[in-house]
């Protein structure tokens, strides 16, 4: 049957394409064997799950048999948006995204354009190798990292302290007005320089001669850094920004997790956590997986829309 | 042959130093430069203090660092807290089982993520185009947090050392990756070792897997990063069994009761510490520095020499299908 279908689409195709029959099938076998057992595994692990989606539209007792289950609709989506704790983890998610996004796209562009200023390959070299570092440690180790300086005995405060900006010692991680900015600066510390390697790749293969038209103009460092580097990397930013979009709704969940703590609580969960207390902390699974496909849904509909604007911007195609 | 070689590349090397240096003999402005160096020493210094501060702590005497002004050297130096961490049971099985998983995973997932590639490299392949995009799609959705924990339960995978392997042996964003990079070998090379006879599976084993090695530098330590970092999956699915629980978990563990109580001694005892030790040298604080700079330490001697490849493994733009 399949075999006919493809037959068809084959047929109506202009260009030049393999028919399916069993002398092809035949002399691809060992092609076949190497992927296909690897797909039906993919199909396993990343899409027989979503038959799981089904629990968000019932009301989910384990001990029951999926017969047995109720139905009730999109009872536990109506409950999610007028429920309080859900809107504050979406107010969390969006607002801790948000500034990641900013500090994150901002931070690591100055820091390109700085490193690409030092002459000194070797310079260069080392700064980038260090700035690397963090990248390569977990939230684990970089939680307990922010945690120890932030401490009311830690570094931060005491050179604070020093500097005679504050008298008493901050306790930083015990007040959510600080957490969303601890957040990001954790993001910030961690990946700053890692996310310089892309834009670095894109300020390596700009032409020089467009240097040397701009300094024949006149153009001191700070116009050139302007007015040739800037424009020349303008396509990478956009598209790391566009596909950035589509990930608004992962604010992280492991630093959050780890750096939260009770009293900074309402500003601390995201939708993550959200799943992973009510799902698995208190086994009301239909609440979660709610919470769970409404982050998948919207995130894929951004990607499109992304997708879509990068085309119309003349981008590359991300999808 | 080898000697002309160690003659040309030399050359080659002053060649582009000649060009570089023209373009930096330039007058420039003193003020742009010292400000960036000022800039760049204030960055290094961010990066790496709480790291070099973390050393420190591990190897100064835990009742001693409680008194405060440790930064970058230690007072009273001791191996203490790493005979501690590696005199507890538990730390020691971790670390090993940390090992295993990560050296298994990457194994694997280079492997059959490269095997994969190679299929979907091939244009006459009937089945390339549904295949790839199965695959792509995965990069896009997923089912989420609590039907993947119901799909690892029904595989009875929960509480088994094999649930750190089996759910993520292929990546897509590695294959698509590995595949651009297969794209950019001579396709002669296969249609010729074809006409010689070989098979689609020595192809991929004797050509195409060593030729990939500069790709699967890159994405091998991306994963083995990701394999050795994680303690999620642990927390999740194995939290159960604490013979199979991993270094970072433990960590994280004393880290969210370090948090919670500050300088609680029974924190020590929790991860199997004695007691009589943990009393005289060593604290919660300086056993988690410990553990930290060990659950560190493989991978950041590793890095700095795969460096060069990375931009191979980050380049998004150039992904077209």
């Amino acid at each position: 049957m399949a075999v006919t279908v493809t037959n068809k689409k084959a047929v109506r195709k202009p260009e030049k394409k393999r028919k399916l029959t069993w002398a092809v099938l035949k002399s691809q076998q060992q092609l076949i064997w190497m992927s296909v057992p690897l797909t039906l595994y993919i199909i396993l692990f990343a899409y027989v799950p979503v038959w799981g989606w089904t629990m968000a539209f019932q009301n989910y007792k384990p001990a029951r048999s999926f017969s047995q289950q109720d139905w009730v609709g999109f009872k536990q989506f109506k409950f999610l948006f007028t429920d309080d704790d859900f809107m504050r983890v979406l107010r969390n998610t969006l607002g801790m995204s948000i500034i990641n996004l900013v500090l994150g796209f901002v931070t690591a562009i100055v820091l390109a354009l700085l490193l690409n200023e030092i002459r000194k390959v070797i310079w260069k070299r080392t700064v980038q190798t260090i700035s690397y570092l963090p990248h390569f440690l977990s939230w684990v180790i970089v939680t307990g990292i922010v945690a120890t300086s932030l401490a009311s005995d830690g570094i931060v405060n005491d050179i604070l302290m020093k500097l005679h900006l504050i008298k008493e010692p901050i306790l930083w991680l015990s007040e959510g007005k600080y957490f969303w900015g601890i957040v990001g600066a954790s993001h910030v510390w961690k990946e700053v320089g890692w996310n310089t390697i892309i834009y670095l790749a894109a300020m390596a293969s700009i032409d020089p001669a467009l240097y040397e038209a701009a300094e024949m103009d006149g153009a001191n460092r700070y116009r050139k850094m302007l007015h040739v580097t800037l424009p020349g990397i303008k396509s990478t930013i956009v598209i790391l920004l566009i596909m950035s979009i589509g990930h608004i709704l992962d604010a992280g969940f492991e630093v959050q997790y780890l750096l939260g703590n009770g009293l900074v609580v309402d500003w601390a969960e995201t939708i993550d956590i959200f799943v992973l207390k009510y799902g698995i902390a208190q086994g009301n699974y239909s609440l979660a997986t709610a919470g769970g496909i409404f982050k998948t849904v919207v995130s894929v509909a951004l990607l499109l829309v992304a997708n879509w604007t990068a085309k119309r911007l003349g981008e590359e195609r991300l999808l | 042959m080898s000697m002309e070689n160690h003659q040309i590349s030399p050359q080659g090397a002053a060649g582009v130093t000649i060009r570089k240096s023209m373009r930096s003999s330039k007058v420039e402005p003193v003020l742009f430069n010292t400000i960036n160096a000022i800039f760049m020493i204030f960055l290094v210094v961010v990066t790496l203090y709480p790291f070099l501060n973390t050393i420190a702590v591990s190897l100064n005497a835990g009742n001693d660092t409680i008194r405060g002004g440790i930064y970058l050297w230690p007072r009273q130096w001791t191996l203490q807290n790493y005979k501690a961490v590696f005199a507890s049971g538990t730390i020691y099985d971790a670390f090993w089982i940390s090992v295993a998983r990560t050296v298994l995973s990457t194994v694997l997932n280079i492997f059959l993520t490269t095997m994969l590639s190679y299929t979907l490299s091939r244009k006459e392949y009937v089945f390339r185009k549904p295949i790839t995009v199965i695959f792509v799609l995965t990069m896009y959705f997923s089912a989420g947090l609590i039907p993947g924990y119901f799909l690892i339960k029904d595989l009875h995978l929960l509480n088994s050392f094999w649930v750190y392997i089996f759910p993520s042996m292929i990546s897509a964003f590695n294959m698509i990756v590995i595949r651009t990079y297969i794209g950019t070998i001579p396709d002669s090379l296969v249609e010729s070792a074809k006409i010689d006879g070989a098979g689609d599976f020595k192809i991929f084993l004797r050509i195409i897997f060593p030729l990939c090695t500069p790709v699967l530098a890159t994405i091998a330590l991306f994963v083995a990063v990701g394999a050795w970092n994680s303690w999620f999956d642990a927390f999740l699915y194995t939290s159960s069994r604490q013979e199979l629980s991993t270094l970072q978990y433990e960590l994280m563990k004393l880290l969210s009761s370090s948090m919670n109580s500050n300088s609680n001694p029974n924190v020590a005892a929790g991860v199997g510490v004695n007691q009589e030790t943990a009393v005289s040298m060593v604290t919660p604080l300086s056993i988690r520095a410990a553990i930290t700079i060990v659950a560190s330490v493989p991978i950041l001697v590793v890095y700095p020499f795969l460096q060069k490849y990375f931009v191979v493994g980050l380049n998004v733009g150039s992904v077209k299908e």
